[in-house]
């Protein structure tokens, strides 16, 4: 009895190591490792498959969030970062070593609400948007958000404010957005990945402040393009500095990018831009690498990939393709790439 | 599922097998080898037991070690100021940890009564063929992950709470007077993180108090009766007693998970970062639901100070525990039967 005992639990004490080095020797089997953004999930879904098919070099990608992503890339864990952000100081001293970031697409933060009797496609100026951020404008009939829209019969209700409560690459460039259109904003909270709400309350995720909305009516949030498009949210067209209300779409975040100047370590926002059809809370996800990597060929084969082939994905999945001048530039940085 | 009832017996098994009751024909080389087993064995146990110690510790320093920079950075004012604000790094932790302590407090308050109600409805008045079954589903609900509360709560349990508790509670001037309900009302706040806690722990406190009150001896109630206790008097003034130190055990197994739950209060709570208010419809945030939100996108000082957090929520959850503790002992001493409980 106690012998079989011992054997059988031996048994499978091989066995779970076995399967143990099993599982760890196929981990190794990926050839480059990337983390982060949540936001640009699902292309690079799309792309980490289309590119294995296509080359056979296999990638694992984790949608860990922005700075975790970062985080990694700094601890070496991983090859290459996703981030909505790109790096701030505090995380370039941190890397110890200059990294490299390449924009890969562009996305669109809709401003999104749920109000009973009113239409998709209300007309609202970026000052109302941060007003209404502000706890400043309180009521839907507010003059801020009526005068800008003739003929739409607003109900006199509180608005109920819905923001992300984890810190999330759409509320960089939301927040970006604010900070640009109003001064207040700029002065009282400030923009970031994550901040100090002043008003309305936080849900985790899209997922979370969709459904927060979804069971309030008379709220208002904000969510990626690709998420609102997926699950039918109304949005609502946003002023731009040329004065138009521009809706989002892959269209007119592309405009948004189209002239824009760019640095060269390309970390820059680019909300509330001048282009004239442009949708103003458009901005960038970057790849982020160290310019000496130890798999830095099969990186730079990967982004020169990304840049060229993987842009066909963008517009059908609710994202912008970079604009040529822009990709221009990349490939050239491209080459820093050891 | 008897979570904590501890075992009968844990006496050192060394002794046990003395050559009394065996047979005669064991060779001297076989029972050295199974007395040697045996010592093996107790050895084995020892050093099981030892990795809790082990873990505990370790858990420990490196919350110390991984906190250091903000300690240095923050000081005490952690503790007692209100600023949380990742875009200038500046960060205190007042208003997440006396939220985490409200909201517990809160779902102590609606799930205790009807834990413990359950629980003697379990053992003693149930008929036989409810039992399992009822004992099946408080079972269950013990076992439903966290995020699925979560989800029930966002899609029922927020809507029917706005339209029929707080809207209703709003409408009532006076009432808005008191602090209690002074804000407008969203259902994505305190009281609604209060009940999911509530709901969540009730499962583990019936649970537990069960088991206990199944435990006491038949011939304690039967001595009740035979005094000619009514049913009430029986439960109440014999049963209950004797039960009490292993029920506050449960209700502090219940106080322990609802001071740590993470992912339903971080759905429900509203998220709001301001100053701590007693108003049950405030937006707060718990300080495990903080490190939930924060952790993912942080860096720096940021990552040491939810680190922080994390060290005063194991420190939190030490003390209450401690507190409980102390109350168990001073309040069962007096009870026969009670003192030596757990």
């Amino acid at each position: 009895m106690t012998h079989s005992f011992f054997r059988k639990s031996t048994l499978a004490v091989a066995l779970i190591l076995t399967g143990g080095l099993l599982i760890s020797g196929a981990s190794q089997a990926q050839d480059l490792q990337g983390a982060g953004s949540t936001f640009v999930n699902p292309i690079m879904t799309h792309w980490t498959a289309d590119y294995q098919k296509e080359t056979g070099v296999s990638i694992n990608y984790q949608p860990v969030g922005s700075g975790a992503g970062i985080n990694d890339l700094i601890s070496k864990s991983v090859d290459f970062a996703g981030s909505d952000a790109p790096m701030n100081a505090g995380q370039l001293a941190a890397a110890g070593a200059p990294v490299l970031h390449f924009p890969d697409v562009i996305g669109a933060v809709p401003v999104v609400y749920n109000v009973d009797g009113v239409p998709a496609g209300i007309n609202l100026t970026g000052q109302a948007v941060a007003d209404i951020f502000l706890g400043r404008v309180t009521k839907w009939n507010d003059p801020e958000i009526t005068s800008t829209n003739k003929g739409i019969n607003f109900p006199d209700a509180s608005i109920f404010v819905v923001h992300r409560s984890d810190g999330s690459g759409t509320t960089g460039i939301f927040t970006d957005f604010l900070s640009r259109v109003s001064p207040d904003w700029h002065d009282l909270v400030g923009e970031g990945t994550s901040i100090k709400w002043p008003a309305g309350l936080g849900a985790k995720g899209s997922a979370g402040v969709a459904g927060l909305m979804r069971t309030h009516p008379n709220s208002i949030g904000y969510v990626e393009l690709s998420y609102a498009v997926q699950n039918v949210i109304y949005y609502a067209k946003i002023s731009n500095p040329k004065g138009n209300f521009v809706y989002p779409t892959s269209d007119s975040a592309a405009a948004e990018a189209a002239n824009i100047k760019i640095p060269a370590d390309f970390r820059t926002y680019f909300t509330n831009g001048p282009s004239k059809d442009g949708y103003p809370i458009s901005g960038f996800s970057w790849l982020i690498v160290y310019q000496n990597s130890a798999n830095g060929d099969k990186l730079k084969k990967f982004i020169n990939w990304v840049l060229t082939e993987g842009q066909a994905d963008t517009t059908p999945l609710d994202y912008a393709p970079i604009p040529d001048s822009v990709k221009a530039k990349e490939l050239v940085a491209l080459n820093s790439l050891k | 599922m008897s979570l904590t009832t501890p075992s009968p017996s844990n006496q050192p098994l060394t002794n046990n097998l003395s050559p009394v009751g065996s047979p005669k024909k064991v060779s001297l080389t076989d029972r050295t080898l199974s007395q040697s087993l045996d010592k093996a064995y107790v050895a084995l146990l020892f050093v099981a037991s030892l990795t809790i110690l082990v873990i505990v510790f370790g858990l420990f320093l490196q919350l110390v070690i991984s906190a250091a920079p903000s300690f240095k950075a923050f000081g005490f004012g952690f503790f007692v100021k209100d600023d949380w604000d990742p875009g200038r790094d500046i960060y205190a932790a007042r208003p997440f940890i006396l939220s985490t302590l409200y909201s517990s407090l809160i779902a102590l308050l609606i799930s205790v009564p009807i834990s413990i109600g359950t629980a003697i409805f379990l053992s003693e008045i149930c008929p036989k063929w409810l039992r399992t079954p009822l004992s099946f589903l408080v079972e269950l609900l013990a076992a439903v992950p966290s995020v699925v509360y979560g989800l029930w709560a966002i899609f029922v349990m927020i809507p029917l709470l706005v339209t029929y508790v707080e809207t209703p509670i709003s409408n009532v001037h006076w009432l808005t007077k008191l602090p209690l309900f002074d804000m407008p009302p969203n259902g994505t706040d305190m009281l609604a993180a209060g009940l999911v806690l509530a709901i969540m722990v009730t499962p583990y406190i019936t649970a537990v108090s069960r088991d206990i009150l199944r435990a006491i001896p038949r011939s304690v109630r039967e001595g009740s009766y035979a005094l000619g206790s009514t049913k009430w008097e029986a439960i109440n003034l014999v049963v209950l007693p004797f039960a009490r130190a292993g029920i506050t055990g449960g209700v502090i197994l219940g106080l322990g998970r609802a001071l740590g739950e993470t992912m339903a209060v971080t759905m429900v709570c509203g998220n709001g970062m301001g100053v701590f208010r007693l108003s049950l419809f405030n937006q707060c945030s718990t300080m495990a639901s903080v490190i939930a939100n924060d952790l993912g996108d942080a860096s720096g000082v940021h990552i040491s100070a939810l680190i922080e957090i994390g060290f005063v929520l194991f420190i939190v959850t030490m003390l209450v525990n401690t507190a409980a503790r102390l109350l168990i002992f001073f309040t069962a001493k007096d009870i026969q039967g009670g003192g030596k409980k757990l």
